[in-house]
């Protein structure tokens, strides 16, 4: 459980960690929270030869408000975004999402950033980023570009980050009128990480139509997904429990569900539908409230 | 009177320490010029070795050697097997490999550096050529004549066949009204997992001849003999101390080839070497416990009653024999009738070896195997016949103390069934549960109830019936100021002894419970022992130090009574003195220690000073019992199985300290409750580890668990004079089946009759999807 030998970088600015990041390139591994990182340096399934610890960058640590969206550094903590009284009023999709991760410990070093630029399969952020179509600020030496969460997730732990760019900003909207969210999810009883998340955001309409609806799964195929055909039969809809009943099993349409020791494909499958309705019907209660 | 210390929730003695970090583990020894140890594993499940390249590894910064299993040959002994079992077939099981490679996880090398950051880095140059074979997994292939050889020279896969039959089966057969009921258990594999990993420090002094060795161990002088033997130094030049451990659950009750190796390269080099075991190689390279197939015929009556029970037990013991691998399953034969009395019996264990880690001693060892057993039979055939579960229950159950010997030849020291149920039932309003159940199955909801009543073996044991002695040594030393120093042979790591012990001795010698340290642990200072395993602690070590101060009080009674001119039998031992029962002749504690002391007026034939040793063999095991009941809830939609509520009521003899065995109740409850829903060791058809980290391998945690219910009869054994039994395995042994039994329960409108462990929701969930049974 000891890592290979690496040199290690701290800078104190995110110009300092870009140039850093642009001149070591692929050999430099990005540390922030270090829960995914470092133990697949410990098994040495990671080997990098440079890594940069963005610690340091207090100016990555904010959660804020900017006109009808609200901004999160990368480095925000889980503990942070959980906590956050603006975040529980005006976004409480990523306040709920905080509190299903991990435990207090893992929490209260994680981050949000780390986690979306790791892209583990059964994370929980990328779930809500779909859901709340979030926008992803890449910095670099070169400048910056933002990035829809749904280009952002590209594969099996890998995003459309370049070398060299570090992802610096998350903005997502707030919550409009009449709407609902809810993040379900089911632990897997080992690592606590979602076997099946179901991140939901809803809006009615003044007659209890659903106006607009996006949920984004996570944990069952090889990279979080939009479950689009979930969100077709529904938009324009009432919502009644035997919609949403029907809806939800297209949880999983066209993604080839992962398997291993604690769940088949076809029971993730089952799981998806599952937890997309259940976390619909909740996210419904709430727009309705 | 004395402060009453007996039967108290006395806080433990040990708790300030450990909670501030202020304990001292086997990692936290600062020595000057300490070696690191890093150890090169077999990635195959079994493999030829044709060559290992050092060349590379030695040109790393800080290596001081590399050696590997050829370089240990004939200089280094075998890990050791203790276990008699007639016909039982033991494979030299050398340090480091020896041409084969028959476990992933296996020793093949061992690089020795200046830290264990270069010894880490050096490992992973040490390029082996391995010719892989194919692994010996499954053990139902195992035992096919096509099967391949874990050990070719032995000629099958079989360490040992065992049988063990009893009571009339002639009876059984003329009856006409009994039915056979078959069915196959699996009781999957578990990783023990404490939370302190295991450890070594081993400090060879070339001076002194003298061999020091620090090891997170269960069995301090059993592993000093050990060692003493493999590396061919005389044993009075060995010391082994186990100092503060991180619990164990059994997996330290060996010896490991990392000890032995630890000591070889310190003898090399006449330096200090250190080895702290990783997670990942705690999971992979320490024993394993259970992985037993169980195919049973149950023979039942009509009625109920069960007449006779037929096992056939397939033990998977891994590659090699630890310590005691081949002896564990033998327990459940043992053990198997439970607390029934089931005419008849024939259990035949087959001991197989595969390509796997060995399994050995985990909490409970073999029993829990047992208990599950004919917890499950009990189930199935009430289930069969449509009775209640408490209903079986009473019905198989002995009269209560009438020592009965059972088909197995086991006579238990105490037994009321009926009783420690009874109390479980009231505790647990088992009726008004029933009700809700059935009200609840009208709304679709599946709430479940289930009942174990177990019995176990403890105390361990009887010498004539132990592999090495289970005999335990107490010493109790009265200082020349009064204050008191109990030495035990036991090893504690967690239990909270040294707070027993200390009460014990305490209210005997009536001073202050502060005034009394206890020290285990450390060879060169407690004379002889045994070690902390099979619930023995407090029973057989605790008896020892009993015993060892009524020797003392007997001393200072003599020597109080000559000074004071009265008889020896009048004194009594209270409130710091000694003194007549009325009161009327007194000697201060520290007056009469003084008397010892400075042995100014002995009288005749008394040596001076206060120290008393007494060795305690015991005359038979303890069996301890209870009754459990388990509530959970089933998502009908997932499958997953929540715990509602947990009653238990325990009967461990007289309780000495009760927040000691609550403690040991909820922590073995958490580890039965892991088995029955979440936790499985597992391999690959290749025997490749599946779970070999904390990400897969699921333990409990806090969270998944509920609220506990505890409660105790009290049953005092006539086994020793302080009518304890043990309390270590309890939760463990009852709670397994106790929640499989639950959810079985919970699935009868889905017509559920057994599903194997652990409960992962899928497996229910694929039971609900077969939809109501008809019957229903």
């Amino acid at each position: 459980m000891i890592p290979e030998p690496f040199e290690y970088h701290a800078p104190h600015s995110l110009a300092e960690a870009t140039r850093l990041a642009s001149e070591l390139g692929e050999q430099a591994k990005l540390l922030a929270g270090g829960h995914s990182l470092l133990p697949m340096m410990k098994l040495r399934l990671a080997a990098p030869r440079h890594v940069i610890d963005l610690g340091h960058l207090q100016e990555l640590r904010y959660i804020r408000e900017a006109e009808e969206k609200i901004e999160i550094g990368a480095l925000a903590t889980h503990f942070q975004i959980e906590s956050s009284a603006l975040l529980n009023e005006k976004c409480p999709l990523l306040a709920d999402t905080a509190r299903e991760i991990g435990d207090p410990q893992v929490r209260n070093r994680g981050t949000l950033g780390g986690s979306l630029a790791h892209a583990d399969p059964a994370g929980d952020w990328p779930a809500a980023m779909l859901a709340l179509d979030a926008e992803l600020q890449a910095v670099s030496a070169q400048g910056e570009r933002w990035i829809a969460a749904r280009d952002f997730f590209v594969g099996l732990m890998s995003t459309a980050l370049a070398p060299g760019e570090i992802l610096a900003t998350i903005r997502v909207p707030t919550l409009p009128a009449r709407s609902g969210d809810a993040y379900f999810k089911f632990r897997h009883p080992a690592s606590g990480f979602a076997v099946v998340g179901a991140a939901v955001r809803v809006k009615l309409s003044e007659a209890g139509h659903i106006e607009q609806v996006a949920i984004g799964v996570t944990g069952v195929g090889a990279k979080a997904y939009r479950a689009a055909d979930v969100e077709r039969e529904l938009v324009g809809k009432s919502p009644t429990a035997r919609r949403l009943v029907e809806a939800a099993a297209h949880a999983a349409d066209g993604v080839e569900p992962n398997a291993d020791l604690f769940a088949s494909a076809e029971y993730r499958h089952h799981l998806a539908a599952v937890y997309v309705r259940q976390a619909l019907e909740r996210a419904l209660e709430k727009a309705r409230a | 009177m004395s402060v009453k210390l007996l039967g108290e929730r006395i806080k433990r003695k040990e708790d300030p320490r450990l909670i501030q970090g202020r304990g001292h583990y086997v990692d936290d020894l600062p020595l000057c010029n300490m070696l690191y140890l890093a150890f090169v594993r077999s990635p195959h499940a079994h493999a030829q070795i044709k060559s290992i390249q050092l060349e590379e590894a030695r040109k790393m910064p800080g290596v001081g050697a590399i050696y590997t299993g050829k370089d240990l040959d004939g200089r280094l002994g075998l890990i050791p097997c203790a276990a008699g079992i007639e016909g039982l077939k033991i494979p030299d099981h050398p340090c480091l490999a020896l041409g084969r490679v028959r476990y992933v996880g296996e020793p093949v090398a061992v690089v020795v550096a200046n830290n264990r950051y270069q010894a880490a880095d050096a490992a992973a140059k040490v390029e082996v050529d391995y010719n892989a074979l194919p692994a010996v997994v499954d053990m139902d292939r195992a035992v096919a004549p096509s099967s391949p050889l874990v050990h070719e020279s032995l000629g099958d896969n079989m360490a040992f066949v065992a049988k063990l039959e009893g009571g009339d089966w002639k009876a059984v057969e003329a009856d006409a009204s009994v039915k056979v009921l078959k069915q196959r258990l699996v009781n999957q594999r578990l990783a023990p997992l404490s939370m302190e990993t295991r450890g070594v420090v081993a400090s060879y002094s070339p001076g002194e001849d003298t061999l020091t060795v620090w090891s997170s161990t269960q069995i301090p002088h059993l592993l000093k003999t050990q060692l003493a033997v493999m590396t061919g130094t005389d044993e009075a030049r060995v010391r082994v101390i186990a100092p503060e451990v991180g619990g164990a659950f059994g997996s330290k009750l060996n010896v490991y080839a990392e000890e032995g190796v630890a000591c070889f390269v310190s003898r090399q080099f006449g330096q200090p070497v250190k080895w702290i075991e990783s997670r990942r190689e705690n999971l992979m390279a320490t024993i394993h416990g259970r992985d037993q197939i169980d195919d049973l015929e149950i023979y039942y009556r009509p009625d109920g009653k069960v007449v006779g029970l037929k096992c056939r037990i397939l033990a998977d013991l891994g590659a090699y024999h630890q310590l005691l691998t081949p002896a564990i399953p033998t327990l459940t034969a043992l053990m198997i009738l439970g607390s029934y009395n089931i005419p008849a019996v024939f259990v035949e264990t087959k001991g197989l070896f595969t390509n796997k880690m060995a399994t050995d001693a985990y909490r409970g060892a073999g029993r829990p195997e047992a208990t599950y057993i004919i917890e499950r039979v009990m189930d199935l055939v009430a289930l069969e016949l449509k009775l209640d579960p408490v209903e079986i229950r009473l019905k198989n159950f002995p009269p209560p103390g009438k020592d009965i010997v059972l088909a197995t030849g086991v006579s238990y020291d105490t037994d009321n069934y009926q009783k420690t149920l009874k109390k479980v039932l009231t505790l647990s309003s088992y009726k008004k549960l029933r009700r809700e159940q059935a009200r609840l199955r009208k709304k679709g909801k599946y709430l479940g109830i289930g009942l174990s009543t177990y019995v176990e073996i403890c105390a361990m044991g009887p010498s004539s019936r132990m592999p090495a002695g289970g005999w335990e040594s107490g010493t109790v030393r009265v200082e020349p100021t009064g204050k008191v120093t109990v030495l035990s042979g036991t090893s504690p790591h967690g239990q909270g002894e040294e707070t027993s012990f200390a009460q014990i001795v305490a209210e005997e010698l009536g001073v202050p419970y502060d005034d009394v340290t206890v020290y285990h642990g450390d060879t060169n200072q407690v004379p002889m022992g045994i070690g902390t395993f099979g619930s023995r602690t407090t029973a057989v070590g605790g008896t020892a130090i009993y015993l060892a101060t009524q020797r003392i009080k007997r001393k200072m009674a003599r020597l109080a009574a000559h000074k004071l001119g009265v008889k020896p039998g009048e004194m009594v031992f209270r409130d710091g003195k000694v003194e007549r029962e009325d009161g009327s002749k007194s000697m201060k504690f520290a007056e009469v220690v003084g008397e010892a002391y400075f042995a100014k007026q002995l009288p005749s034939g008394v040596e001076p000073g206060l120290v008393e040793n007494f060795v305690f063999e015991p005359p038979n095991y303890t069996y301890p019992f209870g009754a459990h009941v388990a509530v959970v809830e089933v998502d009908g939609e997932t499958g997953e199985v929540s715990l509602r509520n947990y009653y238990a009521v325990d009967d461990c003899g007289r309780i000495l300290n009760p927040m000691l065995v609550d403690g040991q109740i909820h922590g073995g409850l958490a580890q039965g409750i892991g088995q029955a829903l979440w936790e499985e060791h597992v391999y690959d058809e290749n025997g490749q580890l599946l779970t070999g980290t904390l990400m897969d391998c699921a333990v409990p945690k806090a969270h998944q668990l509920c609220w506990f219910e505890t409660a105790n009869t009290e049953t005092r054994t006539p086994v020793n004079p302080l009518g304890v039994k043990g309390v270590g395995e309890a939760g463990t042994i009852g709670s397994t089946p106790a929640i499989v039994n639950a959810v079985i329960d919970a699935l009868q409108p889905f017509g559920a009759r057994h599903l194997d462990m652990p409960l992962k929701p899928e497996k229910v969930w694929r039971i609900l999807k077969q939809g109501p049974a008809q019957a229903a």
